[in-house]
């Protein structure tokens, strides 16, 4: 995962990356070639159904700023050395946490709720995540294994609640009734239409603001505080905390803490401002696909931005793509997503002793030269 | 008295039926994690198997034709795998993962491709799935009042529940008794070494990964020839994921994990028995609490009973040899 001292940066974060990312969508073009589809067609329905009109383009964004949340979830986890895989499940609480706020505080001014539930996705989403935290720290149980758990056990809640408790009375499914309009996210495109700029219509919303402040709190977090350096540290060298007067066990609980407060931010997006309800499975595989966003992203802001950008456009161009052909199902997109994790994240050595082999090979050669 | 005792041979009933993919997935486990390699993706392995199996089945008609199916889709995916943390140094946890999320995706796809029926395969008629046999004796020993009821619990399942049974002892058997299972478990625990031995760590470890396709497939058959008719969109449900719990749980010890396992499914079969009964103290417990009970049993048990899992010590570490 750490780029090796002799990988030169760009090659470490651009060339490997893009030739994963290109060996996915080959494999991706055999499987639709294997379906009876034309592979180059349905990459180019792909791209212009991500891409290619305005709609499309607030779709992309908005399916982006989730997967922001979800990644800077994982990252954050990652840089303490722990495998947050229960993004699914904070995010899930984090839409409760929201959604409660919205049901019961809804008619409190605006200015005062939508911070408030803001807030309170964060806080239930830290708690979803704390508890797999304090195990890890204190009780040493498996946190890969306790996140897992975790998110069937918030399938099992969030059900029970909706089945049993929220639901709208007199409804068959599963809804919660619909928040007051003063506690809903802006739309970006109605925002755009006040300030008499036409946007095309689509679920984005200032939740994408959120994301670009998040992340930049990330960064800061990260590597402009005490807090963050303990928290790399940790995840660096546990003994080598230990001796720097660090307490590993308060990093973990505080750095799962953070991190599930960050996938629960998703239910800002999802909730607030685009369901307007809460509904049952509104995360849909947000946190998995978190954690490809991380891997992708090298776990930067930065780069988690741009990975995110880059499942965007793969959520919103294959929802297009199973419309347009028949022989084709959504879970296409799930088997292009985890070609791009296999290759991405698992293959992501794949490449890099023949590309250093023929670096190594091109300096000689240039030595050789100024020799001769 | 005898109302009892047929409550508890149904529990155990329905126990085995369910311990049975639980057991052979993390005995599959147990040969990948033993050999130094996390194996998140035993529920991705399962579920391409299962679907392999059905759609094989049905198509040749041939239950062992499908098992075999089933054997080489998850082998196959063992070894990718095996391409991604022994050949790449990749990370295992994500390649776990990604194979999980790209068999949820690619089983119903091909299966909507190939069949046309929403994602999942025919239903497997009788002839293309594995019918439960008599153990031999089964007829006589039914003449006998308690004995024959215990015994008609342990006849009358299929192939691969018995494989199953047969599995545990095998497996400690090779783990514990075969050259393979020494250097198995040596290359775990420090692979240098094992390589200073002048043993190929690689290899070995591919070789661990082979026996793991062979049970994931045996598993991913039964959810879909044996236990059910056909596969559907899903089937696995977590079972993969259980499976590693149990292997947790059970300190990647083959007997602990049966042992691990079995508990598993007895909460399982106990939430199917108790959904819409009223608890004594409790009263009426909603569904999805009683549904979430092996989650539930999985973190408590983590949390209090096991401690600090002593897991194999180069587990999840690629092996590099020194420059």
């Amino acid at each position: 995962m750490a780029a090796s001292r002799d990988t030169p940066a760009w090659v470490d974060l651009v060339l490997l990356p893009a030739l994963n990312l290109a060996a996915a969508f080959v494999v991706a073009g055999l499987v639709i070639l294997v379906l009876g589809e034309n592979p180059v067609k349905a990459m180019g329905i792909l791209f212009y159904g991500a891409f290619g009109y305005g709609e499309a383009v607030g779709f992309t964004l908005y399916y982006a700023t989730s997967f922001v949340f979800a990644g800077l979830a994982v990252a954050v986890a990652f840089h303490a050395g722990l495998f947050n895989i229960g993004g699914e499940g904070q995010a899930y609480l984090g839409g409760l946490g929201a959604g409660l706020v919205c049901l019961f505080l809804g008619g409190l001014p605006p200015i005062l709720v939508v911070p408030l539930a803001m807030v309170a996705s964060a806080l239930f989403g830290a708690a979803w995540a704390y508890i797999p935290g304090y195990l890890q720290a204190r009780r040493g149980s498996h946190i890969v294994i306790t996140t897992i758990m975790f998110n069937f056990i918030a399938a099992a809640l969030m059900t029970h609640l909706m089945v049993n408790v929220l639901i709208k009375p007199g409804q068959q499914s599963p809804e919660s009734r619909e928040f007051d309009p003063g506690t809903w996210m802006p739309f970006v495109h109605e925002l755009a239409a006040k300030f008499a700029i036409a946007v095309a219509k689509s679920p984005l919303n200032l939740s994408i603001v959120l994301a670009i402040a998040v992340s930049i709190f990330v960064w800061l977090f990260l590597w402009r505080t005490r807090w963050g350096y303990a928290l790399r540290v940790v995840g660096h060298n546990e003994t080598a905390a230990v001796y720097g007067g660090i307490a590993p066990a308060k990093v973990i609980i505080g750095a799962m803490a953070l991190s599930g407060a960050l996938a629960g931010l998703v239910g800002v997006n999802e909730i607030m401002g685009v369901q307007h309800r809460l509904i049952l499975n509104f995360t849909g595989g947000v946190g998995y696909v978190g954690i490809a966003v991380a891997l992708m992203g090298r776990n930067h802001p930065i780069g988690i931005a741009l990975a995110a950008l880059l499942f965007g456009a793969l959520y919103q161009g294959g929802t297009e793509l199973s419309f347009d052909m028949p022989k084709l199902t959504k879970e296409v997109v799930v088997v292009i997503q985890g070609l791009v994790i296999l290759f991405c994240g698992a293959f992501e050595g794949m490449f890099r002793p023949q590309i250093l082999a023929m670096l190594r090979r091109r300096r000689l050669q240039a030595a050789a030269a100024a020799g001769a | 008295m005898s109302d009892w005792l047929l409550l508890i041979l149904t529990m155990i009933d329905a126990t085995v039926r369910v311990a049975t993919p639980l057991v052979l997935a993390a005995l599959a486990g147990l040969f990948s994690e033993r050999s130094g390699i996390v194996d998140v993706g035993l529920e991705g392995k399962m579920l391409g198997a299962a679907f392999a199996a059905a759609a094989v089945a049905y198509v040749t008609g041939s239950p062992w034709l499908g098992l075999v199916a089933a054997i080489a889709a998850a082998t196959a995916l063992a070894m990718v795998h095996g391409l991604a943390c022994i050949t790449f140094n990749g990370n295992q946890v994500v390649s776990g993962m990604a194979l999980n999320i790209l068999m949820a995706g690619l089983a119903p796809t091909l299966a909507f491709a190939w069949f046309s029926q929403g994602g999942q395969t025919p239903l497997l008629g009788p002839g293309r799935r594995f019918e439960p046999i008599a153990l031999p004796f089964a007829d006589a020993f039914a003449q006998i009042p308690v004995l024959g009821e215990i015994y008609g619990r342990i006849t009358g399942h299929n192939i691969l529940v018995y494989a199953a049974a047969v599995s545990v002892p095998l497996v400690a058997w090779v783990i514990y008794r075969t050259r393979f299972g020494l250097r198995l478990r040596a290359v775990g625990e420090n692979p240098s070494a094992v390589d200073t031995a002048g043993i190929f760590v690689g290899a070995l470890r591919y070789r661990a990964l082979l026996c793991n396709g062979l049970l994931c497939g045996l598993a991913g058959a039964y959810l879909s020839t044996a236990h059910g008719a056909g596969f559907v969109r899903d089937m696995t449900a977590g079972k993969g994921y259980l499976a590693l719990a149990a292997l947790i749980f059970g300190k990647w010890k083959p007997l602990p994990t049966l042992l691990a396992c079995l508990l598993f499914a007895f909460t399982d079969a106990l939430q199917a028995r108790l959904q819409g009964v009223s608890l004594p103290v409790l009263g009426q417990v909603p569904v999805q609490a009683i549904q979430a009970l092996p989650y539930l049993l999985t973190v408590l048990l983590l949390a209090g009973f096991v401690g600090r899992a002593m897991a194999p010590r180069a587990i999840g570490i690629p092996y590099v040899k020194e420059r």
